[in-house]
């Protein structure tokens, strides 16, 4: 008989066993944390090649295995690698265009799907997960026959429209799960109380769907940032950060590259970092 | 219970068609028909259209360009002088004329530039490069039969007729000069790598040899690969035929076990790091990498014959620095610029009289004696060139002997 | 599922008759405006694309003198029929296998660090060891690649080192192989297979495990036969991104791969980036949808869900 409290699992999570019911022979099983350990060090060492080669001082402007010493000037020359920092900054201008503009258009759909009944509910439900499944080679290629014989100029424009199109379906797929978990208990009690359905949706639902909108602009933005496939298909003559860094490592990575990954990878921890504690200093709050 | 049991079997295997499954398949039907024939309307125009579209008089067209202060320079990797990331040549330029260079190493092969910048100049847009560097192949054919690049001014090129070595002036596949000059000629031969190859290497036969198994690498651009093919079993490849071409096809295939990948230009990069023993090379590369520390590497002229190739700059249509460009290419062509890009690029450079000044001024008597930057007669004998096709589908079914060997 | 639209009230006995679409979008028009907008971005965007390819692939021509529609259904034949001339039908299979055996590295990488996280660590921690496993996400997925194709070269330092303790000879290599290009790519998708295998394995009840425990079961019993079938939900989602992620992908191939490693995905972005041959490159990118959909679907029937959209 376990005397373990068992609350309602509501978050899902294991109540933790109180220690005088811990059986007395604990043999220690080491397989399980030496394998995890193991296979995140070997998933993290491209991250650190990545860094600490960032540093490496090479007489050309390729990287090379020999540690030449210690350096800080490709971080201080960032901008020499012609093509490099303009790559950078149409990846970040395209990503958070198409995260605004996916939220704009997603909400209201997934509001639509979530809520409703009606005409092409299935269809379109069917084609949102279509949209997620389907590989990005077929996606890429179509859109591309699509552009071709529409006579559309590849370019920004395209990749632009390619990028809304798939962080449609990833910011459609978050915002159902919201609301399928708030429930419209909130909305209910709006109307029992006067409130027209769009004074409801303005003050009750949107402000509920802050945070997933937030985190599916985050999905959105990391997406479309690290978008290589569909985008070499449409992108015609612009070129994004991923394209950049496949076409120079065919024939050696300049550093700088290895300096915006980088910067981008310590942005995105001290994002996480501070998401993560944020959501800690909320909860002990409450 | 058989009676049952029939019913439960037809309840089983029929599909259910209610009213509204079938309203939505109809519609979903007919409106797939519906697209369908909208789009069999569409096509995809081609490249020749354009060719005829344009007729513009050329000496009005230079005449009212206006000069501008950028330059925007797209050119293959590791073809330029370069200083921990600084181009010399180019702030000579810069210095010299005003006109800041944009100056982007985006060419990796021709075939895939130019499907690239191909739809944009059908449809008369800016390619966003006044200046482009193609090898005279196929694709340099196109473009300017296309008439996707423009005639050149040669009243503003005056350095080209004091200085251009006769064979880059008047090339076969560009009469008279009147779309490219020659930015580089090259040698493409044999790479390999002195410390880690068992043995001495001296030609295509061996290639073929199983001590090399794994260690070989060639090149994925159909044109170098298939001559390399065609050189390898002594036919002159510019009055091959189909027939020879399928002959080389098949000793390329045996070639193939030892073959550890076909890459583009990062064939140098694999050789560098000893991924590769023995490669295709171009000989410029080559000679970069040892200037750069990779002193095992040897570029060899194999017994069977070396390929010799040109690359030219071009001016593509509705470019928008077309003056810009013109001047660099008569800034390039003066003993001083040529010789201070080409003691660091190593090809075959287009301009004799650089040779005195590489080795006088420079000092660098390695590159300005070397036969294979400043070629003698004896070097002349074995060099071929590329063949030239005549029509599309001359090129398609080279293309289509060729390609199964890259894509194994 | 609750609705905020008003129904009409069923009418006793018999069915409420279909009303026409009119009728619906006149008696409540919120669900159709607010799918506007999206839906239309979707059709023309998406499907319209999607049908478009089918259509190029049925044109003929050449890049010089330009496509049209013929309905050459005849290209399907040249590609994959008995006398076809190219490889396509080999490096369709080939992405297929390579697709497969990277999911199942991932399944079995991913479900002991999954598993790892979800027992055997105090739940102030969980998050933190996610977020490492997420970590490598934060780098663009080529640099990745490249940085392995960087470290697994044979002058390399993993080589180089395993040479100095004698673990291997002088002729072996890694790149080049099918094992890299799997590597690879198991490990670009390491995380879509962990992440929802954890988080079906935190839904479990605690109870069950302990139940199968009081039963007498063994830990490997309880495995096998408890936790294991519970958490079909969370394999099942992640065999399906992984493996319709492998199978396209042309990255890992074209930076680890080598001679034979040709798959679809690089044929594809060939035939469209470098030789322009448009139809038949959208006749190859139409192929590999209908396989992996055929592949789809009766992957769905065997996870025993009609509706495969709910195991995401």
């Amino acid at each position: 008989m376990s005397a373990v409290m068992t609350d309602a699992p509501a978050t899902g999570r294991a109540p933790e066993p109180m220690r005088a019911n811990r059986p007395p022979k604990q043999r220690k099983r080491p397989f399980l944390p030496i394998f995890f350990w193991v296979f995140l060090l070997i998933t993290l060492l491209p991250i650190a090649t990545m860094v600490i080669y960032s540093f490496n001082d090479t007489p050309t402007n390729r990287i090379t295995f020999h540690w030449h010493g210690f350096t800080l000037y490709w971080y201080q020359n960032l901008t020499q690698v012609q093509g490099l920092p303009q790559a950078f900054l149409l990846s970040v201008a395209i990503a958070i265009l198409s995260a605004v503009i996916s939220i704009v258009l997603g909400v209201p759909l997934s509001m639509a799907l979530e809520r409703y009944r009606f005409f092409g509910k299935s269809a379109i439900s069917a084609t949102v997960f279509a949209d997620i499944a389907a590989p990005s080679i077929v996606v890429g290629a179509a859109s591309l026959s699509f552009f071709l014989s529409t006579s559309i100029p590849l370019g920004f424009w395209t990749v632009l429209i390619v990028h809304i199109t798939f962080n449609l379906a990833y910011v459609v797929v978050v915002i159902r799960a919201r609301l399928s978990g708030t429930g419209t208990q909130l909305e209910q009690a709006a109307g029992d109380l006067g409130a027209t359905p769009w004074v409801a949706f303005t003050k009750v639902t949107l402000p509920l769907l802050v945070p997933g909108m937030i985190a599916a602009g985050a999905l959105a933005l990391a997406m479309s940032i690290d978008d290589y496939v569909i985008t070499s298909f449409v992108a015609g003559p612009a070129v994004t950060f991923p394209l950049f860094v496949y076409g120079a490592a065919k024939v050696g990575l300049p550093p700088q590259v290895l300096c915006f990954g980088t910067i981008i990878f310590v942005i995105g921890l001290l994002v996480m970092l501070l998401n993560g504690w944020l959501t800690r200093r909320g909860q002990r709050m409450r | 219970m058989g009676e049952f049991d029939r019913a439960r079997f037809r309840g089983l295997t029929e599909s259910r068609m209610s009213r509204r499954s079938l309203l939505r398949g109809a519609l979903a039907g007919a409106g797939g028909i519906a697209m369908a024939a909208t789009l069999a309307g569409c096509s995809i125009p081609g490249a020749k259209a354009n060719a005829a579209a344009q007729q513009v008089d050329w000496a009005a067209f230079w005449k009212h360009q206006k000069p501008t202060r950028q330059l925007n320079f797209a050119n293959w990797p590791l073809y330029i002088d370069q200083d921990k990331g600084k181009y010399p040549s180019l702030q000579l330029f810069t210095k010299a004329t005003g006109i800041a260079v944009d100056y982007q190493q985006v060419i990796q092969n021709n075939a895939p530039f130019y499907a690239t910048v191909a739809p944009q100049l059908r449809a008369h847009q800016d390619i966003g490069y006044d200046l482009v560097v193609m090898t005279n192949g196929w694709e340099l054919t196109e473009m300017i039969d296309n008439g996707f690049v423009m005639q050149l001014d040669h009243s503003r090129l005056p350095n080209f007729a004091k200085y251009a070595a006769d064979t880059v002036k008047n090339p076969p596949y560009d009469p008279g000069n009147k779309h490219s000059l020659t930015w580089q000629t090259g040698f493409t031969g044999i790479a390999y790598n002195k410390k880690l190859a068992p043995k001495k290497v001296t030609g295509f036969h061996d290639l073929l040899d199983p001590a090399f198994k794994g260690r070989v690498s060639m090149m994925n651009d159909n044109t170098e690969l298939g001559h390399a093919g065609l050189l390898a079993i002594g036919v002159e490849p510019t009055t091959s035929t189909a027939a020879d071409w399928r002959r080389a096809a098949a000793w390329l295939k045996k070639v193939q076990p030892n073959v550890a990948g076909y890459y583009d230009q990062s064939y140098i990069d694999k050789i560098q790091n000893g991924d590769t023993w023995l490669t295709q090379a171009w000989s410029g590369d080559v000679f970069q990498a040892q200037a750069n520390g990779a002193t095992d590497l040897e570029f060899v002229i194999p017994a069977e014959g070396q390929m010799v190739w040109h690359d030219n700059m071009l001016i593509p249509m509705q470019a928008q620095n077309a003056l810009s460009a013109l001047r660099w290419m008569d800034f390039y062509y003066t003993p001083e610029i040529a010789g201070t890009v080409e003691d660091w690029v190593n090809y075959v450079c287009p301009v004799p009289a650089a040779k005195d000044y590489i080795l006088h001024e420079l000092d660098d008597p390695d590159v300005a004696n070397s036969p294979l930057v400043f070629p003698d007669a004896a070097v002349d004998k074995v060099t071929h060139n590329f063949r030239v096709f005549q029509s599309y589908d001359e090129y398609e079914e080279w293309n289509s002997i060729f390609n199964p060997v890259i894509q194994a | 599922m609750t609705t905020l639209a008003p129904r009409a009230p069923a009418l006793s006995g018999a069915p409420a008759p279909s009303p026409g679409l009119k009728n619906r979008i006149r008696r409540n028009p919120a669900p159709y405006l607010l799918a506007l907008a999206g839906g239309a971005w979707l059709l023309v965007l998406f499907v319209i694309p999607l049908i478009s390819g089918l259509a190029v692939s049925l044109m003929s021509g050449n890049p010089q003198d330009g496509y049209t529609f013929t309905w050459n259904w005849a290209v399907y034949g040249q590609l994959f029929g008995p006398g076809a001339a190219t490889n396509d039908w080999l490096f369709l299979g080939r992405a297929i296998f390579y697709g497969a055996t990277a999911t199942v590295v991932t399944i079995l990488v991913g479900f002991p660090m999954a598993y790892f996280i979800a027992f055997r660590v105090k739940p102030q921690w969980k998050n933190a060891l996610l977020l490492l496993v997420m970590l490598s996400f934060l780098v663009s997925f080529v640099i990745r690649t490249d940085m392995w194709a960087f470290l697994l070269s044979d002058q390399g330092p993993v080589l180089t080192a395993l040479r100095g303790i004698h673990l291997i000879g002088k002729g072996f290599h890694i790149l080049g192989t099918d094992a890299a290009v799997i590597g690879g790519m198991a490990y670009n998708d390491l995380a879509f297979m962990v992440l929802p295998i954890y988080v079906a394995l935190e839904r479990i009840d605690p109870r069950l495990v302990e139940a199968s425990a009081d039963l007498y079961g063994r830990r490997s019993a309880t495995f096998f036969h408890t936790v294991l079938p519970l958490t079909r939900s969370g394999i099942f989602a992640g065999i399906l991104l992984v493996f319709i992620d492998s199978a396209g992908d042309p990255v890992s191939p074209s930076l680890l791969g080598g001679t034979h490693t040709y798959t679809i995905g690089q044929a594809i972005q060939d035939a469209y980036l470098t030789n322009q041959q448009y139809n038949v490159a959208a006749a190859l990118s139409t192929v590999l949808m209908i396989v992996l959909g055929v592949i789809l679907f009766a992957y769905a029937r065997i996870a025993g869900t009609d509706n495969i959209e709910d195991l995401v």
